[in-house]
């Protein structure tokens, strides 16, 4: 189970390497994202995982409590 | 959708996988810096020309005068043209002659003005709606967006970029 964080937890996670990844769709990342963020939107994480390093921590958000 | 990522990365094997369910509108809101190419705004596609009704009409009236139009939608509004209520492809369907305000389904979901192209779309995408209420804080009418006039945009503007 995964575990929620707030945001200065995100920070400490950042400052250790962790990866962050918007999993909403593209046109909303384009317009706004955290810094540092790439984009993978739900519907393609599948098959899109290889892009993430397993080794390292990963932080997903989207827009809020959706 | 960030606690269902988080479940499909553990399924697949991730560890040490993290959620931040408040995500960027709660980073924005607290300050910090957001990265991106702010697209286009709700207010610049609210379509102006929506058909709109006093909630005393007569449905059959409003009927004849929407489909007349060429839209399946009708905005109730008020003498300050404050959003009330909405008449869907289904009340103007009704056969039966009431009035607006029996017919109309109240306090349709709106969006403000900024709010950006690209989260209106997402949110509609999700609904399968195709037109969205945009009014002004005060809740007056200010149009209503199209999903195809929304995605052509969208689409224009990746264009223009690549």
């Amino acid at each position: 189970m995964s575990t929620v964080v707030d945001r200065d937890e995100v920070r400490r996670l950042l400052a250790d390497g962790a990866q962050l990844v918007e999993v909403l769709p593209e046109e909303e990342f384009q317009e706004e994202h955290l810094p540092g963020a790439i984009n993978i939107p739900l519907k393609e994480l599948g098959d899109r995982a290889f892009e993430l390093d397993r080794s390292r921590p990963v932080i997903v958000y989207c827009h809020d409590y959706q | 959708m960030s606690p269902r990522a988080a479940a499909r990365l553990e399924a697949i094997g991730f560890e040490g996988v993290y959620d931040y369910a408040a995500g960027k509108a709660d980073w924005g809101a607290s300050g910090l810096p957001l990265e991106g190419r702010p697209g286009p705004r709700a207010s610049e596609l609210a379509r102006p020309d929506t058909p709109t009704c006093p909630a005393a009409e007569r449905l059959q009236d409003v009927r004849a005068r929407v489909l007349g139009s060429g839209w399946d939608t009708c905005l109730v509004v008020n003498r300050e043209r404050v959003v009330i209520g909405r008449l869907g492809r289904r009340a103007l369907a009704r056969g039966d002659d009431v009035s607006v305000e029996d017919a109309m389904s109240e306090g349709p979901r709106t969006f403000r003005p900024d709010v950006r192209l690209g989260a209106l779309v997402g949110w509609m995408r999700k609904r399968n709606l195709t037109s969205a209420v945009v009014t002004t804080s005060d809740g007056r009418l200010v149009g209503v967006v199209l999903l195809d006039d929304a995605e052509a945009r969208l689409a224009s503007e990746r264009g223009d970029r690549s």
